[in-house]
């Protein structure tokens, strides 16, 4: 242990909302070390980095920097005692220049004047001593999104930083971006820093790192070397399905597609091709299950069908009519119902009562109505048959969402999208934070209405057992594209799953074409 | 009809000077993410200011003095319950407008006992103009450029001024980090907040300097709401600019001008004065259309044109 310069020792971390994002953690980075910190969405890398860098406080554990414990409370003080982190989301002011970027808070002045020609000597320096080229004088929002990092990087090196956090650097670069910087990571390990190469990228890991450890559900699965490991080990030890909830259902009868996706495109504000390509159709009666880790096109395609957000080409078609330059109502009205990501961004409004929520999309309804006035008496008796049937633990219909717990909240919102006589169900993590009992109602309602009342449904989520086992046909998708398809969802293997979602392995067209 | 041309242009460079006050107000706590409406009050409060300080102090240059200290009491009033306080920045302002209007009456009829202008009670106290040498010679040019306000030529200069200071010093560095992503900035130890003060305070000397010109230049009393929604044309001229001192300071000549157009118009032919002084802020209105409609289109053009342009990155 005498040259390890990290080591977290029992890091556990649980959020106030008492998910458990770190459980008793231990690892250790040595001199000279690129370490990979490995594991899917919502494994708690970031989490546990987060508190390296004192973003986030830990409930319990400790950290050691260079054999001597630290309590590190604050960035500031992280940065002070030698750690630098480059985040996901760059923390980078794009009008100002690189040299001016790299020097903010630690600005060299020059006759009481901010001196920008000492600033670009300065980053100059830093860049030519770890062979980093970039141009100190341009503007970082001219720059590329590799170069951007770069830029990220030195702002860590000026303050001195030995020990770099990297939150997955490579997600955004091309190939040749990602192969420059795994040259410059290699120059920065000889000369003494310690990097932490947090990724998804299984190859890249078994290329630039020596030890790698995973972490899944919040829990360490060990530090490895990463000679004597191969990609599939890896990725079995992060995607391991640990309870295995069965699912009893029937094998699906296909009806008429109800949804069509054909070609569907679309490009986000950066330019970039988030959707890219996908076709597929979800017939009544099958629940069409994506897997994908996190960020590869899953929100922006359940956003396109909902009708939040915009596409640039392609054609969707619900029921029989394209939903382009449709609104929310409208794809509604054809028969859509949304259970959204963020329950309490989208799928409800936090102060408003339950009875106000499960009304939100009905209240214009004949049957609710009294000429111009609502009917009480009527929406009274509906919210409380809803609250009996979905089991939902309040004080009564008119408690604002807001007090109830997660799982709750998400039971009124089901409450409200099952109910709403929809022959398609947008179902977007329908399940993510809430407990197990709930959990359970609602991936057995999904199937249930797809049995008995025909209903097609989407289910997107990054919880691998819930899409194997409510699914029928299986779609996978990587970059904004689908690759790989399977017609049963239940008997597909973690391992194969795995190596989809991670890219290592592709379909091809034509394996899928019947499938889709 | 003839309109007089040359008056009009030199009228409109005059009636800019309290615009690009208040666009350089506006702009310099824009650079540090805050969308200020309070200018409005605090140029109305340091317009009174002007006068009651000159009327006590018998002098203009403390009257001038006193348009700044009331400006950046002001400014700290508003920068204190915002960033302190943690209250909306936009409820806070528009509480503080209100209270500008009333409040600034209020004071006027406590030491004068009148209610609508100060012009009866107070001495005329006002900024001399320059006659520049030389150029007042010139024929049509030396009407526009000379014998201007002192206030209007100090303008000028403050345009640069601001320039530098938000190009060249630290301040300013910083200001415009922590506009820009204020979690960069405070990812390496900038205080977000002492950066607002700091550019609440340039703000207050502007908003002061722009009453100033109201209430000592323009005219020589105060009169109730002689703000009267500049302070508001001079947020829409920076953000015309996004932000940028000189493009501002242009947005707020042109603006100027409008402002000019209806005076001319008003002195010089039968236009329905009603008609006239609605002129500035269609204009306003207008401008701000116009803008906002090229950078949406500039937007829309990434996400839909690079489908065809930029096929597969």
């Amino acid at each position: 242990m005498a040259d390890e310069v990290l080591r977290m020792q029992n890091i556990t971390k649980i959020y106030p909302n008492g998910f458990v994002a770190n459980k008793d953690i231990t690892f250790g980075v040595g001199v000279n070390e690129i370490h990979a910190l490995v594991g899917e969405n919502g494994a708690g890398k970031t989490t546990l980095m987060k508190i390296l860098f004192g973003m986030e406080p830990a409930q319990e554990g400790k950290i050691f920097i260079n054999g001597k414990e630290e309590k590190i409370t604050n960035p500031l003080d992280a940065i002070a005692k030698g750690v630098g982190m480059v985040h996901q989301h760059f923390m980078l002011v794009p009008s100002l220049t690189v040299a001016e970027n790299v020097t903010l808070g630690v600005e060299p002045m020059k006759n009481g004047l901010f001196d920008f020609e000492g600033a670009v000597k300065a980053t100059q320096e830093i860049a030519d001593k770890y062979n980093f080229k970039v141009d100190a004088r341009s503007k970082v929002r001219d720059l590329s999104v590799g170069q951007m990092q770069k830029v990220e990087i030195l702002k860590a090196l000026i303050k001195g930083a030995k020990i770099l956090i990297l939150d997955e650097p490579t997600a955004v670069l091309t190939p040749q971006e990602t192969e420059e910087l795994f040259e410059q990571l290699f120059t920065l390990r000889d000369s003494g820093v310690s990097i932490i190469f947090i990724s998804h990228k299984l190859e890249e890991v078994m290329r630039i790192c020596s030890k790698v450890t995973v972490l899944r559900h919040g829990q360490c699965m060990g530090t490895h070397d990463t000679e004597g490991l191969n990609e599939a080990a890896i990725s079995k030890l992060m995607v391991g399905r640990d309870v295995v909830l069965k699912i009893e259902k029937e094998d699906p009868k296909p009806g008429k597609p109800v949804v069509s996706i054909k070609n569907l495109v679309k490009i986000n504000a950066h330019g970039k091709h988030v959707i890219d390509g996908v076709s597929f159709d979800i017939h009544a009666g099958e629940v069409i299950g994506i897997a994908g880790v996190e960020g590869n096109g899953q929100t922006e395609l359940s956003e396109v069908l909902a009708g939040l957000s915009d596409f640039a080409s392609g054609e969707v078609k619900l029921n029989d009519t394209s939903i382009a330059g449709k609104s929310v109502r409208e794809i509604r009205d054809l028969g859509m119902a949304y259970i959204a990501e963020d329950r309490m961004v989208e799928g409800v409004a936090g102060d408003m009562s339950i009875k106000m929520n499960i009304m939100a999309d009905r209240f214009e309804k004949k049957e609710y109505k009294n000429a111009l006035f609502m009917n009480e008496k009527k929406i009274n008796e509906a919210v409380n048959q809803y609250i009996k049937e979905f089991e939902i633990s309040c004080d009564g219909p008119d408690q604002p969402v807001r007090m109830l717990s997660g799982g709750n909240i998400q039971k009124v919102v089901v409450a409200r999208e099952f109910t709403s006589g929809a022959n398609f169900i947008l179902a977007c993590q329908p399940t993510r934070g809430i407990d197990v009992g709930t959990a359970e109602m609602i991936r057995k309602t999904i199937v249930r209405k797809a049995r008995e009342e025909g209903t097609a449904t989407l289910l997107i989520s990054a919880d691998l057992n819930e899409v194997l086992e409510c699914s029928d046909r299986l779609l996978v998708m990587h970059k904004g594209k689908v690759v790989a398809a399977f017609p049963k969802a239940n008997e597909v293997s973690e391992e194969t799953l795995g190596e989809y979602m991670l890219g290592v392995k592709e379909m091809t067209q034509e394996e899928m074409e019947a499938l889709l | 009809m003839s309109i007089d041309w040359v008056a009009f242009i030199a009228e409109g460079i005059k009636m800019a000077t309290p615009l690009v006050f208040a666009a350089l107000a506006a702009l310099i706590t824009r650079q540090a993410g805050m969308f200020n409406m309070g200018i409005e009050g605090m140029i109305l409060c340091s317009a009174l200011g002007a006068v009651v300080f000159a009327h006590y102090g018998n002098s203009v240059w403390i009257g001038l003095l006193g348009a700044i200290v009331i400006g950046l009491v002001t400014g700290m009033i508003i920068a204190f319950s915002s960033l302190t306080g943690k209250t909306d920045l936009y409820l806070t302002c528009i509480a503080f407008n209100l209270m500008a209007t009333g409040g600034t009456v209020f004071v006027m009829y406590l030491l004068t006992g009148e209610k609508s202008t100060t012009s009866g009670a107070f001495r005329a106290y006002a900024v001399p103009t320059i006659d520049i040498p030389l150029i007042k010679d010139i024929p049509v040019l030396g009407r526009i450029i000379s014998g201007q306000s002192l206030l209007t030529y100090l303008a000028v200069l403050s345009v640069f001024l601001v320039w530098f200071l938000l190009k060249k010093t630290r301040i300013g560095l910083r200001i415009r980090a922590v506009g820009e992503n204020p979690k960069a900035a405070e990812s390496v130890g900038i205080s977000v907040p002492k950066i607002g003060y700091i550019s609440f305070a340039f703000c207050g000397v502007f908003a002061g300097l722009s009453g100033a010109f109201l209430s000592m230049s323009w005219v020589q009393f105060f009169m109730k709401n002689m703000a009267n929604g500049r302070g508001y044309i001079g947020l829409s001229a920076q953000n015309m600019a996004n932000g940028e001192p000189v493009g501002s300071a242009l947005a707020a000549l042109l603006f100027g001008f409008t402002d000019s157009l209806s005076i001319t118009l008003k002195n010089q032919t039968k236009f329905p004065t009603e008609f006239l002084n609605m002129i500035p802020y269609l204009a306003t209105i207008f401008a701000i259309i116009i803008t906002s409609m090229i950078a949406i289109n500039k937007k829309r053009k990434i996400e839909k044109g690079m489908a065809k342009g930029k096929e597969k990155a």
